[in-house]
């Protein structure tokens, strides 16, 4: 096909002027210029970031991982409590919202009717955007009460053999962010699931229906690991979200740069003791120490992001292709 | 083999009520979080909470005026540096992009997605607030801004992704330009969805806190201006609020708690119905 209207152009550099003339290069140009910052924003997220922390790589090394003390005053400062913080919290935070979460995702998905299972997506979805301050808000007021009189005396009782529930209940503590964490990340879990599920396609059903599955052995045996990739990606977005998560933590964690062994104890996470202490830091040292702690979530976060949308795109052929 | 089939039976009863209960739960969390909110908030939300200033510490009564206007500052400036380019991206991807630099592209807006929002706080803190010397309206703005990049671009490609190819060959057909056709046919169908997903986003950043924490920063009176000097927001005075030992400004962080989540919903709900309204037609 050929467009008669316009004399044939001899060389690309010709059509490629004759293009610039009529607009259309213009207008590919310009968006491709936009479409590029995006390439440059990140790049410039990562060097800024990078270039900040150089102090305290330089100091402290592969130590700065392993190294137990923050202490400001004799500038002398480890990431091992927070990075314990924030690995705990999450890892409480998936062990709520996993199960919970990949069950509703069941039922929306395989047993109700489509339009209670939109309304009820809706719903949860608007979950997903609740503002995290004001989580941290209800955690504070709420749920630290609820956990100090209710919920950690009957651990205690029950299972308090085990050195993970031992000590003083404050109500504050891993136990208490890592709930909160994963009410805040089930409403991740449950659209992207969904969506995974909803995309298996029927004939999976119809083959284990027919062979005698019960509806939940089809839907066990059969559909679930049909989808499993794609759960499992949507296990790691809610993995990364959780690593990340600010506020909510910084109000319910009890800011104590410790680690222990008990859940009711109160500890700290990497972006809590950056959302408390970056702005108030002094000296390079200290501030880029705090930097470097952003590095770490930042390569964190990228990492889970990353192997999770793959995963997503691998069975839905969703994700990078859509949000 | 009857004793087998009924515990399968039985296995089947019980799993798929568990699911059931599982999504009861997660769905009635909205709901408390609502209810108790309400209950808190309303009780302390007055005329006074909109129109005043805070009162100096110690003092209980006075508002969140200076919060108010401020986050409305932020947010105009996240939209006029986060949408272009989000915009222009987005038709980028509909309309021009390749295959190879067109994935890159989404993959690294789907990265920066997930970047978490403290760690914009220290990026744009590091990047403007140093060079600037101080906190800005403008810093916070920028924080925000980026954060609004690849979801606004995301979701205009999604949208424009969705207007018929036949809209495109029609205009084309009648001798327009490639980019005319963008233009006047092709953006024009797809308005509504871009504009509602503007509008979540804008939904998504209004509640942020952590970047906000150390570019924007927090003050208790008017801030003017946009280039220098603290300026306060909702989500931010929420944080303050709730940390203090007052019981009064305990009172007024769920009352601004409140006036935020009711925002947030209203925006959301009021997207999804403009697009399954759309949707149906």
């Amino acid at each position: 096909m050929s467009l008669p209207t316009r004399p044939a152009p001899a060389g690309r550099v010709r059509s490629f002027i004759n293009r610039l003339r009529t607009g259309d290069e213009v207008a590919h140009l310009i968006t491709l210029l936009f479409a590029t910052s995006i390439f440059l924003v990140t790049a410039l997220l990562v060097f800024e970031l990078y270039d900040n922390s150089a102090l305290p790589r330089h100091k402290f090394g592969w130590a700065f991982f392993v190294t137990q003390t923050w202490d400001p005053v004799f500038e002398n400062f480890g990431a091992l409590p927070f990075i314990y913080g924030t690995v705990v919290t999450s890892a409480l935070a998936l062990l709520i919202a996993v199960p919970l979460g990949v069950g509703a995702a069941i039922f929306l998905a395989e047993l109700a009717p489509r339009p209670i299972s939109d309304a009820l997506t809706f719903i949860i979805e608007l979950l997903a955007a609740v503002p995290t301050v004001i989580f941290g808000l209800i955690g504070m007021f709420v749920l630290v009460p609820f956990m100090r009189v209710y919920v950690e005396p009957f651990l205690k009782a029950t299972l308090g053999f085990l050195p993970l529930f031992k000590g003083p209940l404050y109500g504050i503590g891993f136990l208490t962010a890592g709930v909160l964490l994963g009410i805040i990340v089930i409403p991740f879990i449950v659209s992207v699931s969904r969506e995974v599920l909803l995309a298996v396609p029927v004939d999976q059903r119809e083959a284990a229906l027919a062979l005698g599955a019960t509806k939940w052995e089809a839907t066990w045996k059969v559909v679930v690991p049909f989808a499993r990739t794609g759960i499992f990606g949507s296990i790691f977005l809610s993995m990364a979200r959780a690593l990340g998560e600010t506020m909510a933590v910084t109000m319910v964690i009890g800011n104590v740069p410790k680690i222990a062994t008990s859940l009711f104890a109160p500890g700290y996470s990497i972006a809590a003791i950056i959302a408390n202490e970056f702005s108030e830091a002094t000296g390079d040292l200290y501030v880029q120490s705090l930097v470097e702690l952003g590095l770490v979530l930042f390569l964190l976060t990228i990492l889970l992001n990353g192997l999770a949308r793959l995963m997503i795109v691998a069975t839905a052929k969703r994700g990078t292709s859509q949000e | 083999m009857n004793y087998r089939y009924a515990w399968r039976r039985v296995v089947n009863a019980v799993m798929l009520t568990l699911t059931g209960l599982c999504a009861l739960v997660t769905v009635s969390a909205l709901f408390l979080i609502l209810g108790y909110l309400v209950y808190n908030g309303g009780r302390d939300l007055s005329w006074d909470f909109f129109t005043k200033l805070p009162k100096p510490v110690g003092e209980t009564g006075g508002g969140m005026a200076n919060a108010i206007v401020g986050s409305g500052k932020l947010l105009l400036l996240a939209a006029m540096i986060g949408v272009p380019v989000g915009f222009m991206g987005g038709v980028y991807l509909a309309e021009y992009g390749g295959k190879t630099f067109s994935f890159l592209v989404r993959y690294t807006a789907d990265l920066l997605n997930g970047v978490p929002s403290v760690v914009m706080g220290i990026f744009i803190y590091t990047a403007v607030v140093i060079p600037m010397r101080g906190y800005s309206a403008l810093a916070g703005g920028l924080a925000l801004g980026v954060m609004l990049m690849p979801i606004v671009l995301r979701s205009t490609e999604q949208f424009l992704r969705a207007v018929p190819v036949s809209l495109r060959e029609g205009a084309m057909a009648l001798g327009a330009r490639k980019w005319k056709a963008i233009l006047t046919v092709v953006i024009p169908a797809g308005y509504k969805g871009i504009a509602t997903g503007i509008l979540l986003s804008l939904a998504r950043v209004a509640g942020e806190t952590a970047p906000l924490l150390f570019t924007s920063a927090s003050n208790r009176f008017w801030s003017h201006g946009w280039l220098h000097g603290e300026t306060a927001s909702l989500p931010v005075m929420i944080f303050y609020y709730a940390l203090s030992a007052y019981d009064d400004w305990h009172r007024q962080a769920w009352a601004a708690g409140l006036v935020l989540l009711t925002l947030v919903l209203f925006a959301n709900i009021g997207a999804k119905l403009i697009l399954s309204r759309s949707a149906t037609r």
